[in-house]
């Protein structure tokens, strides 16, 4: 692989990457907090980048049309909290694994019924259009650096909150020892809703920032959720650190693994079952990292410390 | 020695098991064993075939339950299992083996081996990690058949023979189908029904309950439930082999991670931990599926809030509120 | 000179800058019943969990019969012989109280995990089972689900379970703790009854108990031992009597 197509591949790597935590920071939250796992959280991002496309389209500007999706996708969490989630909170693992589940059912077929099955796309913004150019004769998309950007700098605001405000310390304290949190007399049910809601957002948001690159369709959250789970099992579960470096790791793995293995396995394997072997290797790729990571570390590389 | 009267006493006054509990497993087969003559009558065929698909699927959910209901473990990736004995027997038909007494210990063996290092590795961790990685693991199986472009890759593969025995055809015969199927579910059944029993059966059911004490007594509790993952990866993949063959067809979707979370609403449907309750959900489950989908195609809008409102109400089944009334005595 | 059955040599365990087991020297002969005192606080806890294999201590051995397990894990030091019960009782709620005592003699059985053979009609596991039960006087409620038992009878279940490990060594974790007067008159006369079949090491705060059972004393106060011999001259002990002033003796 030449220097050129590495770079390329290293900056696509870090932009899925991105995506990634911002999915995976929700759902680790949420899950380190309340103890609730939320298999719909894929769904969140799902309609974060359903509802871009249609108030982008209807306002025809892609800034107020994000606005008013993530405004849009945090009203339906909360509609979706209300109604289900915190019915859910007391239960055991197994009960939410079901209910978020039929709710992943539920939804992929409403969205499929409301906005069709065919697939659908935002325009990347004028502003954001074009290329960049890096060095001899490499061209990368604006918009995929100002993916990046974003990311990162919702990376540094959650670091913000949750390191140096007292909101941020709540959180931390309540990963560790909820009830613990909960006996020292803060509103525990005030603190889930707003983890919640943050939670739906960054799902939401990376949803919308999604759709000018990704094709739009039912069922896009589900590939989603699943990565962010092995992130979150990498990083270690709760901590938002070792979300981002589990995102990061998984990225650059996935499209590293995938552009580099066919040329790897050419090296010593006729072109054709190379190409098989490659993809089905590569598909396989990221689970093994994360089997591997697990062997080595059950509890995640950065888990969130005081866990049991 | 201290001891014939004791003995028979500590055995003896023993309290038998609830009637509905001996009894239930009992109609079930008799009435499954009776489907037939019902079709012989008159009902349509379509029912038949539906039934023996159903119970395809019960043997899955029964292997579930072994592990979920019994052990305590949440796997959300058991299709996985399903699907490596739909593609093991597929793929032995295609390239012209079709001799089930080959086919069948191919099959059990790989989803063995599946099973102990997937097992393994997940059984590292606990609670909802499992969980999510036991779908990751389901997913990687899923994307491992979708690059199997020689054998249909995402589109499937269509199976142009059936499994023999002996180089018979058995599987020709819808009714025949019917009643190997239904013989396998009740092989299952009692196999899985004397594990749960058994010495080891005990210690798992116990290690679900309280791992520390099960730990302290002088048991390696991964041990046991990793034996109990693997036994029931190749039951749930007998169930594959089975269905391969009522469908002439194979394809990444039998692994699916949505295959896997309907096995699991299978077993909590009929009751966690029953093991007949698996059987009650599967047929509980594909029944609905059916007539669902014969309404509407957009029978999943209805489905998915069902299985909602269930969770929220019915507090996981039956045995579901039993459990949480037993699990809150303990000191 | 037989080997003791339990010998803590250096034992040390640290949380963070917190020196919760700080040099700890202790041993106890066979057959011996030790009991370990100490304000709340001094550790006595994470000593029993460094005993029995849930907490790895920071430096230091465990020498049990004279055998090192210090890096054995739990299960090993069960099928060893070294027995414990719980501060808060620990049994299988669902199983009956023969059920779970005769989990403990399977674990010993030669084929502990049988996929095959019946286990709860099994007369191998129910008869030594019923013989421990009868030890505790639990036979009345053998068959009553573990969970339903009173707080005391959980305890007596809980020594019970201890014996069916053929146990050289029981650690009883403040077995009195929130027992009535009654019932804890009957577990001070059912631990006495086993004296001297095994070693036994007893951590309580119930004083009289202590007293009336103890064949040796050790006092352990912020980690450390601060005195260990016979009752009486611990009890006469100055800086025994200051680490309890103020409270119930």
């Amino acid at each position: 692989m030449t220097l050129s197509l590495l770079i390329v591949q290293l900056l696509n790597g870090l932009q899925f990457g991105v995506l990634l935590f911002l999915v995976a920071a929700g759902l680790t939250l949420v899950f380190g907090v309340m103890d609730f796992i939320n298999l719909a959280h894929g769904v969140q991002y799902m309609l974060g980048a359903y509802l871009a496309v249609t108030f982008v389209s209807l306002t025809g500007s892609f800034l107020l049309g994000l606005v008013l999706a993530l405004a849009a996708a945090l009203l339906l969490g909360l509609a979706l909290e209300f109604l289900v989630f915190r019915h859910l909170y007391e239960r055991d693992h197994l009960d939410q694994v079901l209910a978020t589940f039929g709710l992943i059912l539920l939804l992929n077929q409403a969205v499929k019924m409301i906005w069709g099955a065919a697939p659908l796309s935002v325009p990347v913004p004028e502003f954001l259009s074009g290329n960049v150019r890096l060095m001899d004769g490499i061209l990368y998309p604006v918009y995929r650096f100002a993916l990046i950007a974003a990311g990162l700098g919702v990376g540094a605001l959650l670091w913000f909150v949750v390191e140096k405000t007292r909101t941020g310390m709540l959180l931390r304290a309540g990963a560790s020892n909820a009830p613990m949190v909960s006996a020292l007399g803060v509103d525990i049910r005030k603190l889930f809703m707003v983890v919640f809601a943050f939670g739906t957002m960054l799902a939401g948001f990376a949803g919308a920032m999604a759709a000018p690159i990704l094709s739009v369709e039912p069922g896009m959250g589900d590939t989603v959720l699943i990565l962010a789970f092995v992130v979150i099992v990498v990083g270690g579960i709760g901590s938002i650190r070792g979300a981002f470096v589990g995102a990061l790791i998984v990225g650059l793995v996935d499209t590293l693994g995938r552009s580099s293995m066919n040329d790897l396995l050419r090296l010593f394997m006729a072109p054709a079952s190379a190409r098989a072997t490659g993809a089905a290797l590569s598909s396989m790729l990221i689970y093994l990292v994360m089997a591997a990571v697990l062997f080595v570390r059950p509890e995640g590389l950065l888990p969130a410390k005081g866990r049991s | 020695m201290a001891g014939t009267s004791s003995n028979s006493a500590a055995t003896a006054a023993r309290p038998q098991a609830p009637t509905v509990r001996r009894l239930a497993p009992l109609v079930i087969f008799a009435l499954l064993a009776l489907l037939p003559l019902a079709s012989a009558l008159g009902l349509p065929g379509h029912w038949l075939t539906l039934v023996t698909r159903a119970m395809i699927f019960a043997i899955a959910a029964l292997s579930l339950d072994l592990i979920l209901g019994i052990g305590g473990l949440v796997s959300f990736g058991h299709a996985a299992f399903i699907g490596i004995g739909a593609y093991g027997t597929g793929i032995l038909i295609t390239e012209g083996r079709t001799e089930l007494l080959v086919a069948l210990p191919v099959i059990l063996l790989v989803c063995a081996v599946f099973a102990a290092i997937t097992g393994y590795v997940s059984l590292r961790t606990r609670g909802v990690a499992f969980i999510m990685i036991t779908l990751a693991f389901g997913q990687m199986a899923f994307y491992f058949a979708q690059a199997l472009s020689a054998y249909g890759g995402d589109d499937g593969l269509t199976l142009y023979e059936k499994s023999t025995f002996f180089g018979r055809e058995i599987f020709g015969n819808r009714t025949g189908f019917y009643y190997v199927a239904l013989g396998t579910l009740a092989f299952c059944y009692w196999l899985a029904r004397r594990i749960v029993s058994s010495r080891f059966g005990r210690v798992l059911r116990a290690a679900r309950e309280n791992a520390v004490r099960v730990t302290v007594t002088g048991y390696d509790v991964n041990h046991v439930r990793l034996g109990a993952y693997i036994i029931s990866g190749m039951m749930a993949g007998l169930s594959g082999f089975l269905l391969a063959n009522q469908t002439d067809f194979v394809s990444p979707a039998y692994m699916s991670w949505s295959r896997s979370g309907e096995l699991i609403f299978m077993v909590v449907l009929g009751g966690v931990g029953s093991l007949y309750g698996a059987i009650l959900g599967a047929l509980a489950f594909l029944i609905t599926e059916d007539v669902l989908s014969s309404l509407t195609q957009n029978w999943k809008v209805i489905f998915g809030p069902l299985i909602v409102l269930f969770v929220l109400f019915t507090h996981g089944g039956i045995a579901g509120i039993a459990n949480k009334l037993r699990g809150r005595r303990d000191g | 000179m037989a080997e003791p059955a339990l010998a803590l040599k250096g034992l040390a365990k640290s949380f963070g800058a917190l020196k919760v087991t700080n040099g700890v020297d202790l041993t106890i002969a066979p057959g011996e019943l030790h009991a370990l005192i100490g304000p709340n606080g001094a550790g006595k806890t994470t000593l029993v969990h460094q005993i029995s294999g849930t907490l790895k201590p920071d430096s230091g051995a465990i020498l049990f019969g004279g055998q090192d397990i210090t890096r054995l894990p739990p299960q090993a030091r069960a099928r060893a012989g070294l027995a414990r019960t719980f501060q808060i009782t620990s049994t299988i709620a669902s199983l009956s109280a023969l059920e779970n005592v005769a989990l403990g003699v399977q674990a010993h059985s030669a084929r502990p995990l049988s996929l095959f053979r019946d286990a709860a009609g099994d007369e191998a596991l129910n008869a030594p089972a019923w013989e421990a039960l009868e030890a505790v006087g639990l036979t009345e409620r053998a068959h009553a689900p573990a969970g339903s038992l009173s707080h005391g009878e959980k305890r007596a279940l809980e020594i019970a379970m201890a014996l069916t490990l053929q146990p050289k060594l029981i650690l009883l974790d403040e077995p009195l703790a929130g027992v009535g007067h009654e019932e804890g008159e009957r577990l001070i006369a059912l631990l006495n009854s086993l004296k001297g079949r095994f070693a036994m090491l007893l951590v309580e705060h119930d004083m009289s108990a202590v007293f009336a059972l103890a064949d040796r004393v050790t006092v352990l106060v912020y980690g450390g031992v601060i005195a260990s011999g016979e009752p009486a001259a611990v009890r006469a002990d100055p800086a025994v009597r200051q680490a309890y002033l103020g409270e119930e003796g």
